[in-house]
């Protein structure tokens, strides 16, 4: 038995208190609308969301594991730390900020400036994988981790990428499914196809969706991904100053 | 008290919006209950409602919402409004007192006509004669503010969290074919009746969440053109934006949101989105309204006689979402503020920056 909560009527600090105070690791929030920051900051849980979450979901997530039956909204993963967040939907702009580790799969779309300031620290390698396709500012100043953007109902002329991508980005990798030409990619970055390594770097993410959501993982893994790379270990010196 | 520059609040805001295609109207309760979902997003220092179609008794009237500081300022501005127009009717908006809405101005309403005789010897369209006179009294009428001036529809605003203005202005008793509604946290600028979202001008209302770092060079360019910008908070300028572009130069809304929200040059000239075409049409927009760029995180809802539009800052630094289900279209800041009202929309659609979401009423 999971441990119930009704968020209908409920401010979502109280939700978010009684997240914290039951000793259930299984959680089960229904009418969900709006609650901001479900699950913050928590450890050994395993919740499971009915509604459309409020922004921040799992902010600073440190180990739980937070399953949504639908959409969210902005900031999801803000700053998390580890655990694993699955979006049966959309989510909105500024999924995964400023991640530190931790996975999150997304069935659907994202929004706007998705995984910027991703970062990584040795073991600690955040991963976002999205199923549709992205909006502008994708990986905007990532500093490291793993966007991988896997544009399933997108035809393989068009690109599953908004505008700007990688803007600003100097660590990390962010691999895009996908045969489109590519445009507006900034200079400091370095656009190749992804090879047999980048392959097995991220296949098991790849495994992991269709787990989830459903799909032919070596049918994905076999089509033409792109990978983009800061184009150097410096690539913004002398870019404000002389340095 | 201190307005826009003489005092600094640091400190996001809330829109929701929804239009029926088919003019079918809705009880203001839905759009309370939708803004009140996204209360963390206000601060109790303003909300307001736009409702089109809520005056179906007296559709070709102006309707004129004012707030009037006291009685002998109401006097003046009584005066003013019967010499220009013949008053049909007149009275004070009904309120309820409620625990969240402080100590309010005189707040009156009149529907009106133009006075043939005024507008022949000023030889000026209809519109433009109404839109002059409101903005003579907000400029030279110290403590009066038109805040509504279109015809079948109507403002609704004050300081307080919108939920609460709602009630305080009974919006349940109201039905409307189009909503939207406004949460405000004011960042620069303090609260004051006067400030509070939608603001108005005809029946062009504009609710907004961000803040325009443009914002002196918008309001330099409308005050040439006959404007005056006394509410003194950035979105009043959005508004007489639109105003000079729909309504004066008879500008596409279309190509109004490419005015403010234009591509970068950068995209105009090599994106391969555009055709040659529309490269010429924007780079003619870009040269000739550079002024009326607006910069800055913004999402707006312009409400309108006959439809809405959406429209994000082209960097998309606020958030906004879209829906639409049986013929009628959900705009919001969040989606929790659609689903608390619809809760069986199918998809749930999120526009580029810079894309207006454009809808009109079925004719």
């Amino acid at each position: 038995m999971s441990y119930e909560i009704n968020g209908a009527g409920v401010h979502y600090k109280e939700v978010n208190e009684r997240i914290k105070a039951t000793g259930d690791s299984d959680i089960f929030i229904k009418n969900a609308c709006g609650h901001r920051y479900l699950g913050a900051g928590t450890s050994g849980k395993n919740i499971t969301i009915d509604g459309i979450p409020g922004n921040a979901l799992g902010a600073y997530l440190n180990g739980s594991r937070i399953v949504v039956n639908g959409n969210a909204q902005d900031a999801v993963a803000d700053t998390m730390n580890s655990g694993e967040i699955v979006i049966h939907g959309n989510c909105g702009d500024t999924t995964g900020y400023g991640m530190r580790s931790g996975n999150v799969f997304i069935k659907g779309n994202v929004g706007y400036r998705v995984g910027i300031h991703m970062k990584e620290y040795r073991e600690h390698r955040p991963v976002i994988v999205i199923g549709g396709k992205a909006g502008d500012f994708l990986g905007e100043y990532q500093a490291g981790g793993i966007i991988l953007l896997l544009g399933l109902d997108t035809p393989s002329d068009v690109s599953p990428v908004g505008g700007f991508p990688a803007t600003g980005m100097h660590g990390g990798k962010i691999f895009i499914r996908s045969e489109a030409k590519f445009e507006g990619l900034p200079s400091q970055i370095v656009l190749s196809d992804a090879t047999d390594a980048d392959k097995e770097l991220f296949a098991p993410f790849v495994r992991k969706y269709t787990e989830y959501f459903g799909g032919n993982a070596d049918e994905i893994l076999s089509s033409h991904f792109y990978t983009l790379t800061p184009n150097s270990s410096n690539p913004y010196k002398q870019f404000y100053c002389q340095n | 008290m201190l307005k826009e520059g003489q005092v600094r609040i640091p400190s996001g805001c809330a829109i929701s919006g929804f239009i029926n295609r088919n003019g079918e109207r809705r009880s203001g309760a839905d759009i309370v209950t939708s803004i009140s979902y996204m209360k963390e997003r206000s601060n109790g220092l303003g909300g307001g409602f736009a409702g089109y179609g809520i005056y179906p008794e007296y559709a070709d009237k102006y309707a004129f919402h004012v707030f009037y500081d006291d009685e002998a300022t109401r006097k003046v501005g009584d005066d003013f409004i019967s010499e220009h127009f013949e008053v049909v009717d007149c009275s004070t908006i009904p309120v309820r007192e409620h625990p969240g809405i402080g100590k309010a101005p005189l707040i009156w309403r009149y529907f009106v006509d133009c006075r043939t005789s005024k507008l022949k010897s000023n030889q000026l369209d209809e519109r433009e004669y109404v839109a002059q006179c409101v903005t003579s009294i907000n400029h030279n009428i110290d403590g009066a503010y038109v805040f509504s001036s279109g015809k079948n529809m109507g403002v609704f605003k004050a300081v307080g969290y919108p939920e609460d203005v709602g009630e305080y202005y009974k919006l349940e008793e109201y039905k409307g074919h189009c909503w939207t509604a406004h949460g405000r946290y004011p960042t620069n600028t303090p609260g004051w009746w006067g400030g509070a979202h939608p603001f108005a001008m005809l029946d062009y209302t504009i609710v907004h969440n961000g803040e325009i770092s443009s914002y002196a060079v918008n309001r330099n360019f409308v005050e040439m053109h006959g404007y005056h910008c006394d509410l003194l908070t950035d979105t009043e300028a959005i508004t007489y934006i639109f105003d000079y572009l729909n309504r004066k130069l008879g500008m596409k809304l279309e190509d109004a949101a490419k005015v403010i929200a234009s591509p970068f040059w950068s995209e105009i000239e090599s994106s391969a989105k555009y055709t040659e075409k529309e490269r010429g049409i924007l780079r003619y927009i870009r040269a000739n309204f550079p002024s009326l760029l607006v910069t800055g995180p913004f999402s707006i809802m312009l409400g309108f006689e006959g439809g809405f539009m959406a429209l994000n800052d082209r960097l998309k630094l606020r958030s906004m979402v879209y829906a639409e289900k049986d013929d009628t279209v959900y705009v919001a800041s969040e989606e929790c503020a659609i689903r608390a009202i619809c809760p069986d929309i199918d998809g749930v659609l999120s526009p580029r920056g810079g894309e207006p979401i454009i809808v009109r009423l079925n004719k």
